[in-house]
């Protein structure tokens, strides 16, 4: 008994139990650390995307399951004339907002990469659309875009006096489908920008001072030197943009909801249409799974983009 | 998009006017400040109409001809009283609120631990594991939304906030985790080295020396998951059904929006005290929203 006391010189370091001394064990470490992530994408993301295909060549119904009918959903897709105007108008709205965020974006991007006052600032203001949840937003839209009591037609018609009637923005086919590109160009103008500042600010400034001691103009500064390097980071950017955009779903749900004349759906508004609020499953995840091909292009882009210069972690992450 | 870059300098570009065009004070107003003052008053604009929306009563919101729209002559607490104390909107509130601390909690976990091990504990494939996990990122919501309201009816899930919590990771794990990687690179590998060779196992590890030192991306990537998950949308919409559990962004769009007749007071209100929280939220972490984005690595 006294033996123990005197022996004990240091105080014994707790040993680590059983388990922890199997976590040392490289393997099952790897192992368990990679098991929650792992097993949440294969139950709720993997598993799902199959589930999906699978339900495309089926009639399943809610609340029935359903056979397999082959490329019956297909077949009948591609004879409806709603199906393609959904195509038609997601394409449509793909390019022409993608063109109009990063045009406006990166001209806003070379604002602010001039010296400014209250830079933070403005800069933190700027990102507010990308933070707000789009469907508010959207509300936010919804109400501007009022037949009667719309502000933008209060300042053409009462303040500027340039046109006599209000603007009729959502009623009629094509104001509608440009009222929704603005809205998202709108949300999208602040992600484009706060990342390629990012990339322009890692433009080493004396690039540009050489540029300008070999007598090169703006124009050439931008296009031979800007442009290049931000390349790699423009197109990570713009295959998230493109994948997001051609899925998009909250604002022309809110806006709109696909009508006037179901003229303003997107694949993805016309899949829920069909899949959730009408019942066919199958179908809707026929029309999901349409949206696959264009999505696996638009990867691949950012795949040999992204091949030219070295992974970049976190940046262009929605 | 390339105006600016463009009009910076005159036609002919001779070094002694270029030189002056720099320094031109007019110039300088032209080609910046007008152009951004507009870019801030359209990004903004939506905003305003919202808040001033809200407070405004039905009298001065639906009569332009008497009441400047842009102004509020007697602005009234009406809209968000109604919305308080006569619709579920509180109830709603609570219920995304605690179905965006559970999803960010739970891909914060899920996440640290996946990038530890793809970052740290490098093994045989590692980097196709963190390829698979950035194209996980790639795929979404939109082709996901239908399958998964089965797989949700199967396992029971349907209609319960525990739904939202499982599948929002599907979006906030790869993202996070493709941003820790990141935090984690930038940590000196020695000092892990140092705390091995001192004994420590490798769990000790993760805990004492390279967490505290990955704080900054811990806080972006919770703060951008609490957000994308405030923000989700159509998961929500599909997966519950009872009024109660709706979230707000959802429950505003299908409990509030009735009739023909919008209730925009209402509805501006409720949207107004949707984005507060987020954009309280981000006025405190501004910077680490700015670095998540972007990728950079502070401190």
């Amino acid at each position: 008994m006294t033996v123990a006391t005197v022996t004990d010189w240091s105080r014994s370091r707790p040993q680590p139990g059983w388990f922890m001394r199997a976590l040392d064990y490289k393997p099952l470490l790897i192992l368990v650390c990679l098991l929650p992530a792992a097993g949440l994408l294969t139950v709720f993301l993997t598993y799902p995307l199959g589930l999906g295909i699978w339900l495309a060549f089926t009639d399943t119904k809610i609340g029935r399951t359903g056979q397999w009918i082959g490329l019956e959903n297909f077949e009948y897709l591609l004879e409806d004339p709603l199906f393609w105007k959904a195509v038609f108008y997601s394409v449509f709205y793909t390019a022409v907002a993608t063109f109009g965020k990063f045009a406006l974006g990166l001209w806003l991007a070379l604002l602010l990469n001039n010296h400014l006052p209250f830079k933070s600032l403005l800069r933190a203001i700027i990102l507010l659309p990308w933070i707000v949840p789009t469907v508010l937003s959207a509300i936010a839209f919804w109400w501007i875009y009022d037949p009667q009591f719309s502000i933008l037609s209060y300042l053409a018609v009462d303040v500027l006096g340039i046109r006599t009637t209000n603007f009729d923005f959502l009623s009629t086919v094509w104001p509608a489908r440009w009222s929704l590109i603005a809205a998202n160009i709108w949300r999208g103008i602040p992600f484009v920008a706060i990342s390629l500042l990012a990339g322009l600010q890692t433009i080493s400034p004396s690039l540009y001072e050489a540029a300008l001691l070999d007598g090169s103009t703006a124009w050439q500064r931008f296009r031979y030197i800007t442009f290049p390097l931000l390349m790699p980071i423009l197109a990570i950017v713009m295959t998230f943009s493109i994948i997001f955009t051609f899925t998009d779903f909250q604002l022309v749900y809110a806006i709109t909801r696909g009508g006037p004349v179901n003229s303003t759906h997107l694949m993805a508004t016309l899949a829920f249409q069909r899949g959730i609020a009408g019942g066919e499953l199958g179908e809707g995840a026929a029309i999901a799974v349409s949206m696959i091909p264009f999505l696996v292009f638009a990867t691949l882009f950012s795949y040999f983009a992204l091949a030219r210069r070295k992974w970049q972690q976190g940046e262009a992450n929605d | 998009m390339t105006d600016q870059a463009a009009s910076d300098t005159p036609s002919s570009a001779t070094a002694p006017a270029e030189q002056m065009a720099w320094d031109s004070k007019a110039r300088r107003v032209v080609t910046l400040y007008l152009p951004l003052a507009c870019f801030v008053i359209i990004l903004l604009f939506p905003f305003y109409w919202m808040a001033i929306t809200s407070f405004k009563p039905n009298a001065e919101l639906y009569d332009f001809k008497t009441h400047n729209p842009f102004l509020i002559t007697s602005p009234t607490l009406d809209h968000i009283y109604k919305l308080l104390f006569e619709t579920a909107y509180p109830r709603w509130l609570v219920t995304t609120m605690s179905v965006a601390v559970g999803a960010t909690f739970l891909s914060l976990l899920s996440s640290v631990l996946a990038a530890y091990a793809i970052q740290r504990l490098r093994f045989k494939g590692s980097q196709y594991v963190g390829l698979g996990i950035y194209l996980a990122y790639l795929v979404p919501p939109s082709i996901l939304f239908i399958p998964l309201a089965t797989t949700v009816y199967q396992l029971g899930l349907f209609d319960t906030p525990l739904a939202l919590i499982l599948t929002y990771p599907t979006f906030l794990v790869p993202f996070c985790t493709w941003l820790l990687i990141g935090y984690f690179k930038s940590i000196p590998y020695e000092l892990e080295e140092c705390a091995l060779i001192d004994g420590a196992t490798r769990l000790q590890i993760l805990r004492r020396i390279t967490l505290p030192l990955a704080v900054p991306g811990l806080i972006s990537a919770g703060i951008f998951s609490f957000t994308l998950s405030w923000n989700e949308f159509i998961y929500a919409l599909a997966f519950i059904q009872s009024s109660e559990k709706k979230t707000v962004p959802v429950a505003i769009l299908t409990e509030l929006v009735s009739g023909d007749v919008y209730q925009w007071g209402a509805l501006m209100a409720g949207s107004l005290l949707g984005s507060l929280p987020v954009a309280i939220f981000y006025s405190f972490f501004v910077d680490y929203y700015v670095s998540s984005l972007t990728g950079a690595v502070k401190e």
